[in-house]
């Protein structure tokens, strides 16, 4: 067998060293944060700490929650994420739902699906979306967060490919015993299709957590803002003019490190649904991407 | 009836915007609204190629977005066929998991921790630099080296998503094949050669295919969390240059036209590169 022979040994070795730390890399920069934002000033701002906390403490924490700008935004941003999720999920199962039917049964079909997929291919662009936004009074309002992105195109296509995977034969017995579309994509579709679904929900929570953008142009008050956007504000843009800060604070908490505990909570919930995400996303993903 | 939300919001928020293009062959001045505002033809489009940073800002979207793409085909690729030597399923499965992460976290947290660890004064990175003996390097405050990290975080950040589509292909290998080239006397290296990267083809193919509607994309997230001033020259790309023209200067017009342009030859190039990969590996969407 060739994975006897000792050429093959020492490739083996070798593979195993390179990927294991290919793979260290990937997460390394994280830890790093991580030790900063737990490591006391002195040590961090002279650039001592690696993978580490030195001198462990958690003022900068404690600094970083007691912002009021940090707790609006984490506020804005968790309303946002589970308002979105739950109005993306509907709006997704009651459209894939009819565009997974066959011809036969649902005239204009194909009609409705190129209606849908053209917005993938082409859109009006930032300053229309933008001007729209406005003239529809949403500026400032968490439904400019919700809205534009409730339905997701993508999401659509994924859950209609799955829908079509399962068998007709169920579907047919349910009309057979009466029940209506909705009957039968809420008793019969929605618990065959729970992996997927939450796959799904996953990635749009994922999502609309991440989602930054949106929130800096249409939110003018930064008690509006998503903390992604808070935190794009003041850890990438370093503009600290947006938020009041308090000078006394400063001098015992280092600014690096209170940036660094920032970033930490800000990827935190997705270190925390990653776990689950991870269970669930390459079948999902695979089975609706790949087709035979 | 069950569509009639989604078509509400496609209409408002996807086709209403496609109307508000015509503010692209105007003088749009918000104070007067798309009809008192004045119609200049193509005036627009005609400043487009003569506004002097234009032909740079498209020229780095074109570099940054080719390189992107040629790095996000390889690295999964390789990634995948090495991955596929290990026989430990343990190692494989944490290997995977920690180079999945960073795809899931968005580019405002990676920029922030790219920002602290490639800091010119002390950042992790440098910090190896100089204990290696080296000079530290201003990775994001230089033109060349800014268009290097972006290619490297973007690595970091998809190499490993990417990595799904081509395992799942290296799954479906039939193992027979494998047996067959044994007893032929093939050894791994071989069997790697003619087995393994054959069958990995067809999906790199429709990747390859799929990924020319791309390549005015450069990345806004990316791009828009790691600059400043002093890499615009080499870093703006068109996507950030629009925001800055559209948003923070006022010049709604002009940057809807450019806009507009990018919309245009992508939509084209998207529908040629689904034709494209239907007609070679029988590929369909829905």
């Amino acid at each position: 067998m060739y994975y006897k022979t000792k050429g093959y040994r020492i490739f083996s070795v070798a593979n195993y060293i390179f990927l294991g730390v290919l793979s260290l890399l990937c997460i390394l920069p994280i830890i790093h944060i991580l030790a900063v934002s737990f490591s006391s000033m002195a040590p961090a701002s002279s650039n001592l700490v690696s993978f580490w906390p030195i001198g462990f403490t958690t003022d900068a924490y404690v600094k970083t929650f007691g912002n009021s700008n940090f707790i609006n935004s984490l506020m804005v941003s968790v309303k946002r994420t589970v308002i979105a999720t739950i109005i993306g999920m509907v709006i997704m199962l009651i459209t894939a739902f009819p565009l997974s039917k066959e011809d036969i049964s649902f005239k204009g079909r194909s009609m409705y699906t190129w209606f849908f997929v053209f917005t993938i291919l082409f859109s009006g662009g930032l300053i229309p979306s933008y001007i729209l936004i406005q003239k529809l009074g949403l500026m400032d309002t968490i439904w400019a967060l919700i809205l534009p992105g409730a339905l997701s195109v993508w999401n659509v296509i994924l859950m209609m490919n799955f829908f079509r995977g399962l068998p007709k034969e169920l579907e047919e017995a349910a009309y057979l015993d009466g029940a209506g579309h909705i009957k039968t994509l809420v008793l019969v579709y929605i618990p065959l299709s729970l992996p997927a679904i939450a796959t799904l929900s996953l990635f749009t929570m994922v999502y609309q957590w991440n989602s930054w953008f949106d929130g800096m142009i249409y939110m003018s008050d930064v008690k509006n803002y998503p903390l992604a956007s808070l935190l794009q504000t003041i850890i990438v843009q370093q503009d600290l003019s947006k938020i009041n800060v308090d000078p006394s604070m400063l001098e015992n908490v280092s600014q690096r490190t209170v940036r660094a505990a920032q970033i930490f909570i800000g990827a935190l919930p997705i270190l925390l649904v990653y776990p689950f995400l991870q269970r669930f996303f390459v079948k999902g993903i695979v089975i609706g991407a790949v087709k035979e | 009836m069950m569509l009639v939300p989604a078509v509400l919001l496609a209409v408002v928020f996807q086709y209403i915007p496609m109307g508000g293009i015509v503010i692209a062959f105007q003088d749009f001045k918000p104070y007067l609204g798309f009809s008192e505002s004045k119609w200049v033809g193509w005036d627009n489009f005609k400043y487009l190629f003569l506004y002097p940073d234009v032909g740079q800002v498209i020229w780095n979207t074109l570099i940054i977005a080719f390189f992107k793409i040629v790095a996000g085909l390889v690295a999964p690729f390789l990634f995948a066929i090495l991955l596929n030597e290990v026989r430990l399923v343990a190692f494989k499965r944490v290997s995977q998991t920690l180079v999945y992460l960073p795809h899931f976290l968005s580019w405002v947290i990676l920029g922030g921790i790219l920002l602290d660890i490639l800091s010119p004064q002390g950042g992790m990175v440098n910090r190896l630099i100089v204990a290696l003996g080296g000079d530290p390097i201003f990775f994001l405050g230089d033109g060349t080296w800014f268009r290097i990290t972006l290619i490297i975080s973007d690595i970091w950040k998809e190499f490993g998503f990417g990595t799904i589509v081509f395992l799942a292909s290296l799954a479906g290998i039939n193992p027979s094949l494998y047996e067959a080239a044994e007893v032929d006397g093939a050894n791994r290296f071989k069997q790697t050669l003619h087995i393994t990267i054959p069958a990995l083809m067809p999906i790199t193919i429709v990747l390859m295919t799929l990924s020319i509607g791309n390549i005015l994309n450069a990345g806004f997230d990316q791009v828009f969390n790691l600059y400043n001033p002093l890499v615009y020259d080499k870093g703006d790309i068109i996507d950030t240059f629009v925001y800055r023209l559209g948003i923070l200067n006022g010049k709604m017009s002009f940057a809807t036209a450019v806009g507009l342009f990018k919309s245009v030859v992508a939509t084209i190039l998207i529908v040629i590169s689904y034709r494209l990969a239907y007609k070679m590996a029988n590929y369909r969407v829905f």
